[in-house]
C-alpha cells in the first residue's frame, strides 16, 4: 500500500526543487520504517481507507441480501442465511475497528497534531511507528478470517481457527465461546493487537499535547481540534485495556474452556456484556469525539467567524470523555440487569446529551451571522449538524427505559447508530479528509465535483437509514436475513440509497486520486484558517517548519487575506510573523 | 532521520546549544525529553491497571457470589511459596530502584550490580511460580480442561486443599493416589479424606460439620479457626463453580507472569546498555522508565498475593 505514495506525485519541475516530506528519502523502506509523523498518517490513510472499501464491499452485499423478504442470494436458504450472518459481522467488526475508530485519530490525528502545535514531530515517533505496524498486523489477523471464510465457502477448504466470522461484531457469549464454528480466537486477537494500537496513539498523543505546546500556546489557546483529540486518547488509554483483557479472556475461554464467560461451565455471559460495553461504550465517543474536533475547525473557517463559546466546546470535550464511562450498561437494558441499574444507567445517558448539544449550539452560534462559504469541506460540516442532530434525538428514545424495551434490536437501532458513526463520523471525516488533503498532497481537488458528490452521499445516506427508523419502529428486527412482505418497501429503499451512497463515495475517491495527478498545486493555506498548520508549504518540510512559528488565537481570521492568483490566503505581515518566531 | 535536524535547526536559528546525542531532533531540551517519556510511561502503567482491572474485577464478581469456593479453593494455593515469592519480587524491587539511583549517580558498577540482582529476583520468582504451577498440574489442578473440578467431568477429586503444600514437602502420594467420583451426581461426599493439613492429625479431620446451608454460613464457621471448609460444606450450585476460582487464578498469575517475563527482558536490555556505556547521569531515562514498569509488576503482585493466598 505504502510503496505507491512515493511515485503519486508527478515529477513536476516544482516539486524538483523544493524538499517535502514526500520527496525526503526514497523507496519502501524510507516509508515503512519512517519516524515521520506525516508519512505514518499517510500510510495509515492506505490501510484504512482500505478498511473501509472491504467493510462497503459488506454493506453493500448485506444490503443486497436484504432486497427480498426471502433469501436472496443463494439458492439454499440455510446458505444464504449463513452468508448474511457472515456478512453483517464482517462488515460491523471491519469497520469498527479497520474503519471508525483509527479513521481520523490515525490518520488526520497523526498529521495535522504536531503541525498545529508547531512541533516537528509526536512525542514519541518510534511508538508511533510501532503503532502503525500494529494496526497493519491486527489487520492481517481480519484479512485471515475474510481468506478463511472465502475458502470454506470457495471450496470447502477448513483453514484453523475456524471460517469467517458470524457471532455478530460484539462477540456475545455464550454463542463465541462455544456455538460459532467462525474465527473468534483470530477476530479476537486482531481486535486485541490494534487495541494496542490504538492506546499507544493515545498515549502519544496525551504526552504531545503535554509536552510539545510551543511558547505562548496555555492550554485554552489550544485549537480545538487537540481538545478533542486529546479527550479521546483519554479514552483511548482508559478504556482499551478492559477491551484487551476481555478479548483475551474470550479467546482463552475459547481455547481452553475456563469458565469464566462460558455458563455452561460456570461463567457469567453478563459479565462478558459488561466487560464489553464497559469499552465499546467509551469506543463510541472514540468515534465521535475526534469528528467533533474536527468540526469545531471547519464550521470557524468557513464561516469566516471566531468560534463562538470556545470554553463550553473545550470542556464539553472532556466531559463526554468522562460520563462516557459511566453510561454503559444502556446497552444492557434488556439483558437482566437490575432495574436499580437501568434507572440509574438510563439517567446518566441523558446526561450525555447535554456536553453534545452544548457543542451542536456553540457550532451553530459560530455560522450565525457568518460569511459562510460553501467549499466541500463545510457541505460535510453542514450535513454533519444536521445527521448529527438526528442521530443524538433518536438516541434519547433508546435512553429512555420504556421505549428501549420496544426498540431493541430493531432497525430502530441500527439507524441510530448509523446517524452518529456514519453520518456523523464519516461525514466529518471526509470533510476533514478535504479539508486537510491540499496540506497533505499539495494539490487541490475539485471543488464542484467534491460538492456534488457530498450532496449524493447526504441524499444515499438518509435514503439507506431513515426508512430504517420507520421500520425499526414497526418492529423489524436487526440481523435476519429474511422478514415478513409489510418490511419489503423499506428494505428495498434502504437499499437503493445503499447503492447511491456506494457511487457518491467512489466519486469522492476519485476526485482524490484525480487531485494528485492532475490538480493545481496547492497554496500554503487555501482556506484561510489561522491554525499553524497552514503556516508552512503544502506539503510540509521533512522537519514540518522553516521556522518555528509563534502561536496565536487560533480562530483570530481576520488578519488572512484571500489571493486569487494563488487560490489561497495570505497574511500582509507574514515576515512580521516568521521573525517573531524566530525569536520565541 | 536525524540527518535533517541540523539544517533546520540552524534554520531555525536556536542553534546555539548543539544537541547531545541522546537528544530526539524534536525535542528543546533533555529536561523536556525526559518529561515526555516520564508521562507517556505513567500513561503506559495506567493502561496496565485498567488491563488487570478487568481481571479484579472478575476476581471480585465470582469471590462476590461464591464466598465459599474461594475459602475453600484457595488452600490448595502454598501460602509459603507465595510468600516467599513477595519477598524475592519487593527485594526485586528494592534494587531496581537502587540501580535507578546509581544511574543517577554515575555509578555504573553499582548499576550493573544492582540490574543482574533485580534479573536474579525475576528468576527466583518465575522458577517459584513454575514450582507452584507444576504441583497445580500434577494434582489436577490445571487450566481448563485439565481441572478435576471442571463441571461435569468425572475427577479424581478426593485429596484435600492444601494438595500443593503437602506436594511441597514432598509428600504426594497420599494426596493424589485416589479414585475419581464424579463431583455432578453425588449429594454427599463418601470417601474419607487422608490429609488434613489444618489441624494436623487425621481424625481431626474427620470430624465433619454439620452441613450448613445456605452457603455463607460454612465461610463464617471457617473464620474461628476451627475448622476449614471442606468440599461437602459447599452448597449444590457451589460444588460446579470450585473451578472458577483456578480460571481466575491461572487468568490472573499467568498474566502478571508474562509481565514479569517482560520486565525481565527490558531490563536485560537496560544491562547490554549499560554494558555498552550508554547512561549517565545527564541521560538515564530507559533505566528510570524500566524502573517504573517493574515496580507496577511488583505491585500487581502485591494485590494478587493476598487475594489469592490470604483468603479468609
Amino acid at each position: 500500500m505504502s510503496a505507491h505514495a512515493p511515485a503519486i506525485l508527478p515529477d513536476l519541475p516544482e516539486h524538483g526543487a523544493e524538499d517535502n516530506y514526500l520527496t525526503h528519502g526514497k523507496g519502501i523502506l524510507s516509508w515503512v520504517f519512517t519516524l515521520d509523523h506525516k508519512r505514518i498518517g499517510v500510510m495509515y490513510m492506505f490501510g484504512i481507507l482500505f478498511g473501509f472499501l472491504v467493510g462497503g464491499i459488506f454493506a453493500v452485499l448485506l444490503r443486497t441480501e436484504l432486497l427480498s423478504p426471502q433469501p436472496t442470494f443463494l439458492r439454499n436458504a440455510q446458505a444464504s442465511m449463513d452468508f448474511y450472518n457472515h456478512m453483517f459481522t464482517l462488515h460491523g467488526a471491519v469497520m469498527v475497528f479497520m474503519f471508525i475508530i483509527p479513521a481520523i485519530p490515525a490518520i488526520l490525528g497523526n498529521f495535522v497534531l504536531p503541525l498545529m502545535l508547531g512541533a516537528k514531530d509526536v512525542a514519541f515517533p518510534r511508538l508511533n511507528l510501532l503503532s502503525l505496524h500494529l494496526y497493519i498486523i491486527g489487520a492481517v489477523f481480519f484479512l485471515y478470517i475474510l481468506l478463511s471464510g472465502a475458502l470454506h465457502a470457495g471450496f470447502g477448504i477448513q483453514l484453523p481457527g475456524g471460517f469467517g466470522l458470524d457471532t455478530g461484531w460484539t462477540f456475545y457469549t455464550p454463542y463465541s465461546t462455544s456455538k460459532s464454528a467462525s474465527g473468534v480466537v483470530p477476530a479476537t486477537m486482531g481486535a486485541f493487537i490494534m487495541g494496542f494500537s490504538s492506546i499507544l496513539t493515545g498515549v502519544n498523543f496525551i504526552a504531545t499535547i503535554h509536552m510539545l505546546r510551543p511558547r505562548g500556546m496555555t492550554w485554552f489557546k489550544m485549537p480545538l481540534f487537540l481538545w478533542g483529540m486529546y479527550a479521546t486518547s483519554i479514552i483511548q488509554v482508559l478504556a482499551t485495556p478492559v477491551l484487551g483483557i476481555t478479548l483475551l479472556l474470550l479467546a482463552v475461554e475459547r481455547a481452553f474452556g475456563v469458565g469464566i464467560f462460558d455458563p455452561k461451565l460456570g461463567g457469567d455471559p453478563i459479565l462478558y456484556q459488561h466487560f464489553f460495553w464497559f469499552y465499546s461504550h467509551p469506543a463510541v465517543y472514540i468515534m465521535i469525539l475526534p469528528a467533533m474536533a474536527i468540526m469545531s475547525e471547519l464550521v470557524p473557517v468557513f464561516s469566516r467567524k471566531h468560534i463562538f463559546g470556545y470554553n463550553f466546546i473545550a470542556y464539553s470535550s472532556i466531559a463526554i470523555a468522562l460520563f462516557s464511562f459511566f453510561v454503559w450498561g444502556h446497552h444492557m437494558f434488556v439483558s437482566g440487569q437490575s432495574n436499580k441499574a437501568n434507572a440509574v444507567f438510563s439517567l446518566l445517558t441523558f446526561s450525555v446529551s447535554i456536553p453534545s448539544a452544548i457543542k451542536v449550539f456553540n457550532w451553530i452560534g459560530t455560522m450565525y451571522k457568518g460569511d459562510i462559504r460553501l467549499k466541500t469541506p463545510m457541505l460535510y460540516a453542514l450535513g454533519f449538524i444536521l445527521l448529527f442532530t438526528l442521530g443524538g434525538l433518536t438516541g434519547l428514545f433508546l435512553g429512555a427505559l420504556a421505549t428501549d424495551v420496544h426498540l431493541t434490536d430493531t432497525y430502530f437501532i441500527v439507524a441510530h447508530f448509523h446517524y452518529v458513526m456514519m453520518g456523523s463520523t464519516l461525514f466529518a471525516f471526509l470533510g476533514g479528509m478535504y479539508y486537510w488533503w491540499p496540506k497533505i498532497f499539495g494539490r487541490m481537488f475539485s471543488v464542484k465535483w467534491g460538492n456534488i458528490s457530498a450532496v449524493i452521499i447526504f441524499i444515499g445516506f438518509n435514503l439507506t437509514f431513515f426508512v430504517q427508523f420507520i421500520a425499526g419502529s414497526q418492529g423489524m428486527p436487526r440481523r435476519y436475513a429474511t422478514y415478513p412482505e409489510k418490511y419489503h418497501i423499506y428494505h428495498v429503499i434502504s437499499t437503493i440509497g445503499a447503492y447511491v451512497m456506494a457511487v457518491g463515495l467512489f466519486m469522492v475517491l476519485f476526485n482524490w486520486l484525480h487531485s494528485i495527478w492532475y490538480g493545481r498545486k496547492a497554496a500554503a493555506n487555501p482556506w484561510g484558517g489561522n491554525t499553524l498548520e497552514w503556516r508552512t508549504t503544502s506539503p510540509p518540510p521533512h522537519d514540518n517548519f522553516a521556522v518555528a512559528p509563534a502561536a496565536e488565537d487560533p480562530y483570530e481570521l481576520g488578519a488572512w487575506q484571500y489571493d486569487p492568483k494563488i487560490d489561497g490566503w495570505i497574511r500582509p505581515d507574514a515576515d512580521a510573523l516568521a521573525a517573531r518566531g524566530r525569536v520565541d | 532521520m536525524s540527518t535533517g535536524h541540523t539544517i533546520a535547526s540552524a534554520a531555525a536559528g536556536h542553534d546555539a546549544h548543539a544537541h547531545p546525542p541522546f537528544l530526539a531532533h524534536h525535542y528543546d531540551t533533555p529536561e523536556q525529553q525526559f518529561g515526555a517519556g516520564k508521562l507517556g510511561m505513567w500513561i503506559f502503567l495506567a493502561t496496565e491497571i485498567l488491563m488487570f482491572g478487568g481481571l479484579f474485577c472478575a476476581y471480585a464478581v465470582y469471590r462476590a457470589n461464591h464466598p465459599d469456593v474461594f475459602i475453600y479453593a484457595h488452600h490448595y494455593l502454598d501460602r509459603t511459596l507465595g510468600g516467599i515469592n513477595t519477598i524475592v519480587l519487593i527485594t526485586s524491587s528494592l534494587t531496581m530502584a537502587w540501580g535507578v539511583r546509581c544511574a543517577q549517580l554515575n555509578r555504573t558498577r553499582g548499576l550493573i550490580i544492582c540490574l543482574l540482582l533485580t534479573l536474579l529476583g525475576g528468576a527466583g520468582f518465575m522458577g517459584i511460580k513454575t514450582i507452584e504451577y507444576k504441583a497445580k498440574w500434577s494434582h489436577h489442578l490445571g487450566f481448563g480442561q485439565a481441572n478435576q473440578y471442571l463441571p461435569g467431568k468425572s475427577a479424581p477429586t478426593d485429596q484435600s486443599p492444601h494438595g500443593a503444600e503437602a506436594a511441597s514437602s514432598a509428600n504426594t502420594a497420599a494426596a493424589t493416589a485416589h479414585p475419581a467420583t464424579a463431583i455432578a451426581d453425588r449429594p454427599a461426599r463418601t470417601t474419607s479424606i487422608e490429609v488434613d493439613p489444618n489441624s494436623g492429625t487425621p481424625d481431626e479431620a474427620r470430624i465433619k460439620p454439620p452441613f450448613v446451608q445456605p452457603a455463607g454460613l460454612a465461610s463464617r464457621a471457617s473464620h474461628d479457626g476451627n475448622h476449614r471448609i471442606q468440599f461437602d460444606d459447599l452448597g449444590p450450585l457451589d460444588r460446579n463453580r470450585v473451578f472458577t476460582f483456578f480460571s481466575v487464578y491461572f487468568v490472573m498469575t499467568g498474566l502478571h507472569g508474562l509481565h514479569v517475563l517482560i520486565g525481565m527482558a527490558l531490563i536485560t536490555w537496560i544491562l547490554v546498555r549499560t554494558l555498552k556505556g550508554h547512561f549517565s547521569s545527564a541521560y538515564n531515562a530507559p533505566v528510570d522508565l524500566v524502573g517504573l514498569y517493574w515496580h507496577l509488576v511488583d505491585l500487581i503482585w502485591i494485590f494478587l498475593f493476598p487475594l489469592l493466598y490470604l483468603i479468609h
